[in-house]
């Protein structure tokens, strides 16, 4: 389903030094290998392709096999490309009751993508998630690590055309 | 010791023992899929469900230890209606072609089935695994998902085991699969063809790569079909056919290749104590000239890919020798066709192995005379069997047939490179010897012999004492590698085979358990034992190809036709 990236990601001597050096908390503290996964996916733009991977096995002396086997467990690691957006819905029964699936809609027609797509400039991937433990604010969504409650389809729209106008690039 | 009752029997076992071993030694036979004899309890496919009296919840067997005062149904109304939902959501995820599965007959899902005596349609219908179903990139390996039943068992012994990290469990839920890193092609991964996650898989999801059709093929040729038998079929090929584990069936197994239309059928421990002449005197040029030390043997091909691929720093330390079967092929195609009148295109030749990574060294363009292979393909035990099987050949009433002349001689330390630390004593019963002029009082080396995953010893051969050391099994290798590396390992000489046991604990023979193992090891020792030459150095059918052809070991020819290079496969990791 995804759309073939323009601006394809790829590893750059910087951000194999930055990989480097974020593996290297494992030597010290296995024990925080989901952390320094999730801080390597976020130099890797987001995901976790193999180029990623090996560069990670070589330094942590975890096998590529294992590597793969963990991110392919957890819902927020991705190994295939992703944008440099990314748009989580919650997909759970709290959120599906007060209005998640209009809000979607909106969120789908802005960013004009399905779930699971990632827009072809590279900038956005839309997709479904598990609880965000939010259902007290729900509908939520997550853009990265940013939170946004209590939304409404109009909410929603805005925000994106927010996100799509550039308001949030650093 | 625990006291319990299973169905009413009482028994008593050891602390740590599961509800399964209780019942086991009960001979109650509770079903299995996951659990394996030789492997940890994983627990996830609770087809071993079982009654304890008083608990809300059904336990499974395996992982259940056995406690004080257990009353414990194994076949009460409830187990039985949950084992037979048990397996129908098992067969949901479970191609059921049978008919034409390659582990027909020896599936252990097949087995189950049958026990549970299910004779209905499931009432669930099938939902594949994956798109990808069967990846036929291997040339060892054939990978098919839709008959996989996730029990985790191939995964624990690649990596484990193993320790090569070819496959491993991706996904989860629904979507579990076992794949290779990034969803890779099996023929592009790490793989070392070893062949054992076709040992342990319960189901036809990891078989081997068929070659049966070559050989039938090759009947309609005129080609001449030359084959070589490797130490360790002899020892299997009846057990594959539902024999006693451990029966020798070297005469019988000639008989049924010349039936089925093989032309000649020769030994390949002929080219075992060849390797051992060309090894032995590598060594002892290595130990004299400070060449590389410690010296690795390299006759296990799965070992050498992952000397490649994890170790390629340590390549100068392998043996150049090519192995047993290159050395054949390269006899075969370079040696023999002069020597009978006729052309290598002419001769299509086979060899039979207990290996599916030969099938994979076959194809090393190193081993190959003008761009054609010197093996045309390999068949394993498995496969000779099933060929057997279907020339309509009844294996146990046949009569003995000795090898054909002039690669039909080999001595028992020949034999003996189908077990592990075999390669080793073969190899210190002629360096002994041709160093010191001495006849040896014991030539049996017990040091180097059994199952222990490594053993050492230490040899005095004239002035030098000689180090040795002797891992099977990846795991146990990749610890006396790392050993190596880091300079703390001074031995001498080092025998690796990639799989536990060594070849008679190939992947390419009949499923395999330890137990099993001991049978063949015994057999293996009581043919060296039973031959009247045990020693390489006086096979005089090797002696006379160096005297006619080859010169001298290590000697010109030698290195031209029986000597090898290897290449650093690392980038695989890249």
């Amino acid at each position: 389903m995804r759309t073939n990236l323009e601006a394809n990601w790829a590893v750059t001597p910087e951000t194999e030094q930055k990989i480097v050096d974020t593996a290297g908390r494992y030597q010290t503290e296995p024990w925080q290998l989901m952390h320094i996964l999730l801080d390597i996916q976020k130099i890797a733009n987001n995901s976790f392709p193999r180029e990623v991977a090996v560069i990670v096995s070589r330094e942590t002396g975890l096998s590529e096999a294992s590597l793969y086997s963990f991110i392919s467990y957890y819902a927020m690691f991705s190994p295939s490309e992703r944008g440099r957006y990314v748009v989580r819905m919650c997909e759970s029964a709290p959120c599906h009751v007060r209005g998640s699936k209009a809000v979607m809609e909106a969120i789908s027609k802005t960013l004009a993508l399905q779930p699971g797509e990632t827009s072809g400039d590279g900038r956005f991937t839309l997709e479904y998630c598990q609880c965000l433990g939010l259902c007290v604010n729900s509908p939520a969504v997550m853009v990265n690590e940013a939170v946004y409650k209590d939304l409404t389809p109009g909410r929603a729209a805005t925000l994106m055309e927010d996100y799509m106008r550039g308001d949030y690039d650093a | 010791m625990i006291s319990l009752t299973i169905d009413g029997l009482p028994v008593q076992v050891e602390e740590g023992a599961s509800v399964l071993d209780a019942a086991r030694k009960l001979n109650i036979n509770i079903p299995t899929l996951c659990y394996h004899p030789d492997q940890d309890v994983k627990a996830n496919c609770r087809i071993c469900v079982v009654e304890n009296e008083g608990q809300r919840t059904l336990l499974p067997a395996c992982a259940s230890p056995a406690a004080e005062g257990m009353a414990i149904h194994t076949n009460s109304p409830r187990v039985r209606k949950s084992r037979r939902h048990i397996l129908e959501l098992l067969l949901a995820r479970h191609a059921q072609d049978c008919l034409h599965c390659k582990r027909s007959g020896t599936c252990e899902l097949q087995q189950v089935s049958e026990d549970l005596h299910f004779v209905k349609t499931p009432r669930y219908p099938y939902r594949p695994r994956s798109a990808e179903m069967n990846d036929e990139s291997s040339m060892s390996i054939v990978r098919n998902a839709s008959k996989c039943i996730a029990c985790g068992r191939c995964e624990y012994v690649c990596n484990e085991i193993q320790t090569v990290h070819a496959i491993s469990k991706v996904n989860r839920g629904f979507d579990v699969n076992f794949v290779p890193a990034y969803d890779r092609p099996l023929g592009e991964s790490v793989c070392i063809n070893c062949g054992q996650c076709v040992q342990v898989c319960p189901t036809g999801a990891l078989t081997i790569q068929d070659s049966c059709d070559q050989f039938w093929d090759a009947l309609e040729t005129d080609k001449l079909i030359v084959a070589q038998v490797a130490p360790s079929v002899r020892i299997n090929l009846a057990e594959a056919l539902g024999e006693e584990p451990g029966t020798v069936s070297t005469g019988r197994l000639v008989t049924a290749m010349k039936r089925m239309g093989f032309h000649l059928v020769f030994d390949t421990d002929f080219t075992a104590d060849l390797t051992i002449m060309e090894e032995g005197t590598e060594l002892l040029g290595r130990v004299k000239n400070g060449g590389v030390l410690p010296m690795v043997t390299s006759c296990s091909p799965g070992w050498i890919k992952f000397c490649e691929t994890y170790y390629p720093d340590l390549l100068p330390n392998l043996s150049s020798c090519k192995s047993p079967q290159g050395m054949f092929g390269a006899l075969i195609k370079n040696y023999y066709p002069a020597k009978i009148g006729k052309r290598p295109e002419d001769i299509c030749s086979v060899s039979i192995m207990p290996c599916t990574a030969k099938k994979f060294e076959a194809r090393r363009p190193e081993l190959s005379t003008d761009e054609a292979p010197d093996v045309d393909f390999v068949i394993t035990v498995q496969e000779l069997a099933r060929m057997i099987r279907s020339a309509g050949i009844d294996f146990k009433s046949l009569a003995e047939t000795p090898f054909d002349n002039p690669f039909g001689l080999g001595s028992g330390a020949g034999e003996i490179f189908g077990a592990t630390g075999g390669v080793m004593e073969a190899a210190l019963r002629t360096v002994y010897e041709l160093v010191t002029g001495e006849t040896l009082k014991d030539i049996n080396f017990e040091a180097v012999r059994g199952f222990e995953g490594i053993k050492e010893a230490a040899i005095q051969v004239g002035d030098l004492p000689v180090r040795v050391a002797v891992a099977h099994g990846l795991g146990n290798a990749r610890k006396l590698m790392d050993a190596v590396r880091s300079g703390k390992a001074d031995y001498h000489f080092i025998e690796v085979m990639a799989c536990p046991g060594g070849c008679i604990g190939g992947g390419g023979n009949s499923i395999k358990n330890w137990k099993l193992m001991e049978s063949r090891l015994e057999a293996v020792y009581g043919e060296d034992e039973r031959l009247p030459i045990r020693k390489s150095h006086e096979n005089p059918a090797v002696n006379s190809l160096y005297e006619e052809f080859l010169g001298e070991p290590g000697g010109h020819k030698s290195h031209e036709l029986l000597h090898t290079v290897y290449t650093d496969r690392s980038y695989l990791l890249r």
